[in-house]
This record gives structure tokens, sequence and C-alpha cells, in this order.
């Protein structure tokens, strides 16, 4: 009997031993998180900033001690710019990786797709630059691309109050456009609030994305002659349209590109003046916040060891940064990582970031709209309006 | 429809005869290989755009003209098309299976661009970007020029040499039939190797005209590969003028359904004459 009592003793003794010890390895373990980018394929320039943005905050995040006193581990998968695939990986990381946390792909596609799966498991989602806000009815998703939940009438309309305010407003316009589904619809956005703003339509076309030949399209805007050319535009279309007007000498008066290839627009000669939207580039007040300016130095040195052909900081790069660091915040302030938790957190609190305070309290999760207008000046984008976000003494350029 | 100047119009029809220009320079390599050696070569447009990034590499990074580029690099492809040859030689590779290995080699070329020059976009800086003549009121790109000049001159060089010399008329005759033109001994096997050869080269070409006029991303390579793949099926497989002729009817075609009906229509065109040729002339596409 006693011998018996010995043995349960032990017994018990080694199992609270590996049951502590158990606790421990899990105290241990890093926090897993798992994404999806375009690392290959069509999207790939873009997604290429995201990977960068991401590897660039979890050594920064793991330096200042991880998350909850553990390490963080960041597993992306290349979804090969293909959203079904995207569905696909995103099941593998919830089911088969079990990541502990799900972070957003690149772009409105992959991640309508990764917020089906999200939506599935009851998993939160936070994504970097999703496009069309109508179609994200996931109570648990939160964009870190602060474009407010109607952005095809907010943000038309902050561009023509910033041409209002020009000394010579435009008062006709020509409205071309790729058919790219979340830029049409901004498009088409446009056209209403330029009609209601009592702008005249001179010309209205739409393109099919991967249109090659953008002459004849350069040839009816310059036989229009518009004040001004919202250019409904996403990468090298608004390059490649810019390119063929030149050929032809034609300078639009005024021109906005609604999502082009930042580089190549900044630093090409015909993409001077060129207007676009913006929620983030590297100048005060942005960069007087110190982590965003940390943020700036860190990207700039890492994007030329990478080897890219713009190496500098705006909105692809500011909303993958804003995406970490509303992740961040809901686990700090949360101290956990169940889903629900987090996304009750994200929904009732505001979040401080590089691009602005975020809130999620709007229709769809969505919040304000913190677009700002940009414009290519000596080879570099500043922001224009509203002044309080403009460059220190950037104004709008009109010919 | 409100019809558009007449100036508007003819600018129009030149930005297709240009750009139809580029399509039946990338095409002309691709026909000849898919009608005289069998092989559906998809691996032509991947050699395109290795030939646009090495001229963009020659030219914005070691400051060398891009039309330099035109007698460093075709050399170059030769011997990489001779090379390509022997080994879908030795392994004996049939039509159908030949899509499949190209596009498997396409993928490894795009992935090739994407190590060394990254995802990211680039533009060539020539001084010939900016240069343009205006006669009559239309303007003439000198890059888009040198495209149309050079598509051309190599689809007539290609034409004189299969109707006039030996070689041609021995490519010819092997494309017709193998086993009798072995009979009257000509080297399929040699012939073989020279055709590969100068379809790579002329994919060099076509890639060097691609980097004077467009910016250049990796993954572009397989936009180009619908309406190419119209342009040789509409011109004739292992013809010489055709994917030219067909480039510029296609060009033309897309402008005008630009500038007349909306630029949205232009992606139809090329499909819609393709399967009109394929109704009313079955046997010539």
């Amino acid at each position: 009997m006693k011998r018996f009592k010995w043995l349960a003793a032990a017994a018990i003794v080694l199992g609270l031993g590996w049951l502590a010890g158990g606790a421990a390895q899990a105290q241990d373990k890093p926090i897993r998180i798992g994404s999806t980018l375009a690392l290959t394929g069509p999207l790939s320039a873009t997604a290429q900033v995201h990977k960068l943005v991401g590897d660039i905050y979890i050594e920064d995040l793991n330096k200042r001690g991880g998350l909850l006193g553990r390490k963080v581990e960041w597993i992306v998968l290349d979804d090969q710019s293909k959203p079904d695939l995207a569905r696909t990986l995103y099941e593998q990381l919830v089911t088969s990786d079990k990541v502990d946390l799900l972070m957003g792909p690149y772009a409105t596609g992959a991640i309508l797709s990764a917020m089906s799966v999200a939506q599935r498991y009851n998993k939160i989602l936070i994504h970097h630059t999703f496009g069309i806000p109508s179609m994200a009815k996931y109570d648990m998703h939160f964009p870190a691309w602060s474009l407010g939940p109607d952005p095809a009438t907010s943000v038309p309309n902050t561009l023509f109050d910033a041409l209002a305010a020009l000394p010579k407003p435009p008062k006709t316009i020509a409205i071309v456009t790729s058919k790219f589904p979340s830029v049409h619809f901004m498009s088409l956005g446009a056209r209403e609030v330029a009609k209601k703003r009592g702008l005249t339509e001179v010309l209205f076309l739409e393109w099919e994305f991967g249109n090659r030949d953008f002459g004849p399209i350069a040839a009816r805007v310059k036989d229009a002659k518009p004040d001004f050319v919202f250019v409904g535009d996403i990468g090298l279309e608004g390059n490649m349209l810019l390119e063929a007007m030149k050929k032809i000498d034609y300078e639009p008066p005024l021109h906005f590109h609604l999502y082009p290839a930042p580089g190549p627009m900044a630093t090409g000669p015909e993409g001077k003046n060129a207007l676009s939207v913006t929620i983030f580039e590297e100048h005060p007040p942005y960069t007087s916040n110190p982590q965003a300016a940390k943020f700036v130095a860190a990207f700039n040195e890492r994007a030329k060891a990478a080897g890219f052909a713009y190496t500098h900081v705006e909105v692809q790069a500011a909303a993958s940064y804003t995406a970490w660091q509303l992740l961040e915040a809901a686990v700090v302030a949360t101290k956990s990582l169940d889903d629900k938790v987090l996304a009750e957190w994200l929904k009732t609190h505001q979040v401080p970031t590089i691009q602005g305070t975020l809130r999620f309290d709007r229709g769809n999760n969505y919040g304000d709209d913190l677009m700002r207008i940009k414009q290519v000046q000596d080879g570099n984008w500043v922001t224009v309006w509203p002044k309080a976000n403009a460059a220190p003494g950037a104004v709008l350029r009109a010919p | 429809m409100t019809l558009p100047s007449l100036s508007l119009l003819l600018q129009s029809i030149l930005s297709g005869i240009f750009i139809g220009g580029l399509y039946g320079m990338i095409g002309l390599g691709l026909g000849l290989s898919w009608g005289l050696l069998r092989q559906i070569n998809l691996t032509h447009f991947g050699f395109v755009f290795l030939a646009a990034y090495l001229c963009y590499q020659m030219t914005s990074v070691w400051g060398v003209d891009p039309l330099l580029a035109l007698l460093i690099l075709p050399p170059l492809f030769l011997g990489i098309g001779v090379g390509m040859q022997w080994l879908l030689g030795r392994f004996r590779i049939s039509p159908f299976n030949s899509l499949l290995v190209t596009f498997g080699l396409t993928v490894m070329i795009e992935s090739l661009i994407q190590y060394v020059w990254t995802a990211d976009f680039r533009k060539m800086q020539s001084s010939y970007g900016e240069q343009k003549f205006v006669i009559g009121g239309l303007y003439l790109p000198v890059p888009e020029l040198i495209t149309l000049g050079l598509a051309i001159a190599l689809s007539f060089a290609i034409w004189a040499a299969m109707r006039f010399t030996d070689l041609g008329k021995a490519m010819r005759a092997m494309a017709e039939d193998g086993p009798i033109a072995a009979a009257f001994g000509i080297n399929q096997r040699a012939l073989s190797f020279i055709l590969s050869g100068v379809c790579v080269a002329l994919a060099s070409v076509a890639g060097i005209c691609f980097a004077l006029t467009f910016t250049l991303t990796p993954t572009q390579i397989f936009a180009w590969v619908g309406v190419v793949f119209a342009v040789v099926m509409l011109g004739g497989l292992g013809t010489a003028l055709g994917p030219l002729t067909a480039g510029i009817i296609i060009g033309v075609s897309e402008a005008i359904a630009m500038v007349l009906l909306a630029p949205s229509w232009a992606p139809i065109v090329s499909f819609s004459l393709l399967i009109g040729m394929l109704l009313l002339r079955p046997g010539k596409a």
C-alpha cells in the first residue's frame, strides 16, 4: 500500500511537470500569422512592396519583444496573383498550418477570396488595399486602406475640391477609364460627381484592362480639348496613355490618375504634374510621426538593397504597414489572440497609424475617407490637398 | 455615333499600323516555327521579353545604343535557338507536347527575368524615345518607325530567302514532306537547327523593338499571346509576309474600333477577324 502511494505521488509530480513543461513550451512557441501575397504573376510588382513591408514590420516587432511575450512568425505563401489559389491557400493556412491569426493578401480579388475563408472559420481579417468597400460584407474584416464607405463619391469630391481652389478651375472634363473592377466604379462615381458640380463632360471612354495600344485613345482626348483629364487607370496604363499623348505632341493641361504605378509615373518625364490619391507620402506632416520616419528610413534602405526601381514609401507600403499596426494594436490592447475579442476591440476603438487615426464604425467596417490628393512635382510625389496634409510649401501646380 | 475628324482617324490608323508592325514582328518567328518546324513555341514570347530586358540592361545600365543591340543580341539568341532545338529534338517532342514544354520554359524565363530585374517596372530611356516626324499634321514617332521598318525588312528578307535560296526551298520541302525531302538529301536536323535559331533571333529583334516602345514588366509576357496567335493564324502558318499583313489588319481594325466605337471594343476585333476567316475560308487559317 505504502509502495502504491509513492508510485501515485511520483506519477502526479511527473504529470504536473509535463503539464507545466507543455504550458511553458506553448508560451515559447511563436505566434504564427498566415497570409498569401502575389509574389508571382501580374500583381507581383506591387505585392513585393507588401512582402518587404511585412518583413520590416515583423523584424522590428520581434526586436521589440514580439506579441504577448512571444516571437511572431509570418508565414507567407505565393498566390500567384490568382484569387482562386488565394482561397485554397487561406484554407490551408487555417486548417492545416493552423496559424494563430490571418493577414490579408494583395489585391482586391484575392482579399475577397481570403475574406470568404475567414468568414467560414470566424477568423479576423485585416487587409491592406481592398478597393470596393461595398463588397466587403464580413463583419470581422478591417481595411487598413482608409477609403471610407463610399469612395466613389468622397474621393472625386476631394479631387474636385482641390481643383476648385485653383485660380482658374477647369470647366470641361474628359473621363477615360480602364474597366478593371476596383477602378471602373470610381470613374463612374467621378462622372456623377463632376456632373453634379457643373463640369461639362467632353469625352467618356472605357478600355479593357490589358489594352496595348493607347494611340487612338490619346488622339481622342487631344481632339476633345478638355481642361482636365480624369484617368481611371491602374498600374502602367496611365504611363502608356501619357506616352501615347506625348507622341502626338499633346500634354493634358491637368491630369489625374487613380491608381498609377507610383515609380514610373513620378520618374517618367510625361508624368509631370500628374495628380493622384494618397494616404501617405515621404514628407511632413506624415513623417513627423517618429514611427513613420523610422519606417521610411528602413523601407528606403531595404527597397534599394532589394533592387526596387522605386524605393519610396507611398500608398501601398503605407497601407501595408498600417495593417500590421492594426493587428499589433488589437493584440496588445486585448492581450488576446481570440479573433472575436480582437474584432470587437477594433470596432469600438480608434487606432493611431502612420496614415492617421483609423476607425471602423461606419458602413462595412469602413471609417473616414483619409484619401488626399498628391502631385508629381520635380520627380517626386508630394501631397497638395487638403492643405493640412500638404508637404511644406507645396501647392497644386497647374499650367 | 459622332464621326471623328479626318486627322483623328488618320492618326489612329497610323497608330494601328505601328502596333500591327509589332504584332507582325513577334508573330514572324512564331509562325515560321509553327508552320515549318511543327512546334507551337510559346517560349518565343519569353525570348521576346528576355531580349527586351537585355536591351534595357545594355541601354539604361551600360549606356549602349539600343540599335547596337541589334548587332549583339540576334547572334546570341540564334545560338540559344539552336540549343533549344537540340534539346527538343533529343526528346522527340510532338507538336502538341511542344506547347506544354515551351509553356514550362516560358515560365522559367519569366522567373529568371523576375529574379534578375525584379517584378518592378523598367522603362528603357533612349535617345530615340523622344524623336518623331510630323508630316501633314500626322505624328510619326521614331521608335515605332524603327519597329515597322524592321518588321517590313525582315518579313521580306525571310520571304525572299524562302522563295529564292536553296536553303529556303529545302526548308519548305522539309515542312511539306519530311521523309521525301530527306530522300532527296535534305538534312532535316541541320535545317531545323538553323530555322529554330533564326526564329529565336527574330524574337530578339522583336524584343528590342518592344523595349523601344513599352515599359517592361515580366508578367506581361502572357498578355501578348492571344493577339499574336490570332495574327499568326490569320496570316497563315509558316508564311513570311502573312504575320505582318495580318498584324497590320488587326492593328488598324482595333484602332478604327477605338475611334468609331469605344476602346473597350478593341480586344474583340482580333478574334472576330480570326473567327470570320475560319468561317469564310476554313483552309486558310
